[in-house]
């Protein structure tokens, strides 16, 4: 089970959280300009990385807030807990 | 006397007609198909391990084909009917035992989808029947179906001709079938790229060196977005665990399969006395072939609910295979967007009861370069036109 530090509760069990997939995925700016596949590699298509991962997760069962995690898709490990809206550690505004 | 090889260990060839990368059920089966079928026997297939030692070895051998929508029943249905000759096509007893699967009602709205599906399963030629909670004790005397039970069971619907099957023979008989045709088993061989001249597959980097190939099908289950990003291919898919676990075997107790969409778990008992038990995927992407105690926590008490009986059981092992699931919990067969290459995979959660039929339709595709009738509305080109076939929930099991 994931041991998750919440940024505002701290480390909470796995089991009070939900994930919520791929972070960083921005919506277009424009939709309408969007071709049909345009559209698809943004609703559906994923990067599905073997190591290290961007989510997002939600505290539901806590304090309701949303963040992003960097984690090993391998190990599990978690190497970064970060605000949304935030660009990944190591890799600058 | 020792047993004599069922196959023989093959070098890799410089150069093959058709390579098929992964040597699961689905893999093995693509092979035996492509050389039974179409004749095209200079086929080998990689396996970065042991054949059949990925999801294969690692599901819970449920078979059926009461999916609700048209396009999912007639290739489960297919699959099913190639299910019912398989032993004696391969010559090789995959213990097929068609003992009936239950797929339990809790609530309203479980009883009016199960009608449904019932009716859908009807009118495409699926064998498919509505019990009251009376025919369910009969049918299955030990579920507890009692009107204060913490999920009552308002019914269920019932496939006589779903069941389960030995997934190792699976694997093993589709190996020797192949092998007997010609084909090239290659075990211990990962594949870590694929090589491009122009719009065309032109073979794959393994670790055993380069093989030229003509076609290229990927077969990987959990690991097919990393064969597909070799080749600059996103999928929608993501690869998650999901978890089964055995009890200690004991006595002849439950004679049929029990699936339970809204509690969400299914339990069978193997010819060894276990009772085999499996849940839904974790929730998080994962490739670690093991996933979180909460999901067998809670399969557990759905389980000892369900079937108080079973309350005072050991589970002897717990395990977790790696799933690819689709948006739309449906696979993907078809071409991929480079000459020559091939993926079926996004078999999710259900993938094994699909082997022979998936193997069937992909070999089709990749010899003709054009999809099965049964596997066309299963292209990647859905997630742009949109026709999805949204089996979550409505495939009689959630996902």
């Amino acid at each position: 089970m994931l041991l998750i530090a919440c940024p505002w509760c701290g480390p909470r069990d796995e089991t009070e959280f939900r994930c919520g997939g791929e972070a960083h995925i921005a919506r277009p700016k424009d939709p309408d300009a969007l071709d049909d596949a345009a559209w698809a590699d943004y609703l559906f298509m994923r990067r599905n990385p073997k190591g290290r991962h961007r989510e997002r997760w939600v505290h539901a069962a806590g304090c309701r807030r949303w963040f992003n995690v960097e984690r090993d898709t391998v190990s599990h490990v978690i190497t970064a807990v970060y605000p949304m809206g935030k660009p990944p550690p190591g890799e600058g505004g | 006397m020792t047993w004599p090889r069922l196959w023989r260990d093959p070098e890799p060839k410089p150069a093959y007609d058709a390579v098929i990368v992964g040597g699961g059920g689905h893999g093995l089966a693509t092979a035996y198909y492509l050389a039974k079928e179409h004749g095209i026997t200079n086929v080998a297939v990689l396996e970065k391990g042991w054949l059949g030692g990925g999801n294969t070895a690692r599901n819970t051998t449920v078979i059926r084909s009461n999916y609700l929508w048209d396009e999912s029943a007639a290739i489960y249905e297919f699959s099913l009917k190639l299910w019912e000759g398989l032993s004696r096509d391969l010559n090789f007893n995959v213990m097929l035992s068609q003992r009936g699967v239950l797929n339990l009602a809790h609530n309203l709205h479980d009883r009016r989808e199960a009608i449904r599906r019932v009716h859908a399963n009807r009118l495409n030629g699926i064998d498919a029947e509505w019990l009251d909670p009376t025919a369910v004790r009969a049918f299955c005397p030990i579920l507890n179906i009692d009107a204060g039970a913490r999920y009552p069971v308002l019914g269920a619907t019932l496939q006589r001709r779903g069941g389960v099957a030995r997934h190792d023979a699976v694997a093993w008989g589709y190996a020797r079938a192949a092998d007997a045709r010609g084909v090239d088993l290659i075990q211990n061989c990962a594949v870590t790229g694929l090589r491009r001249n122009g719009g065309r597959i032109a073979g794959v980097e393994t670790s055993r060196g380069f093989i030229k190939a003509g076609k290229v099908g990927i077969v990987a289950a959990g690991h097919n977005s990393v064969l597909a990003a070799m080749a600059g291919i996103r999928l929608p898919i993501e690869s998650h665990p999901l978890q089964a676990l055995v009890s200690e075997p004991i006595k002849p107790v439950l004679d049929c399969v029990v699936m339970s969409n809204a509690v969400h778990v299914y339990v069978s008992q193997s010819d060894k006395g276990e009772l085999v038990m499996g849940a839904g995927i974790d929730g998080f992407n994962s490739y670690a072939q093991r996933g979180s105690f909460p999901v067998i926590e809670a399969q557990m008490g759905a389980v000892i609910a369900l079937f108080p009986i079973f309350s005072r059981l050991r589970m002897m092992r717990s395990w977790g295979g790696i799933v690819d699931v689709c948006p739309d919990a449906s696979p993907i067969i078809g071409k991929l967007p480079v000459d020559g290459l091939y993926l079926n995979g996004g078999w999710g959660t259900g993938g094994f009861k699909a082997t022979p039929g998936s193997g069937f339709v992909f070999a089709h595709t990749i010899a003709n370069d054009a999809p099965h009738p049964l596997a066309a509305p299963f292209s990647l080109e859905r997630f742009t036109t949109g026709a999805l076939i949204d089996e979550h929930g409505a495939a009689a099991v959630a996902h």
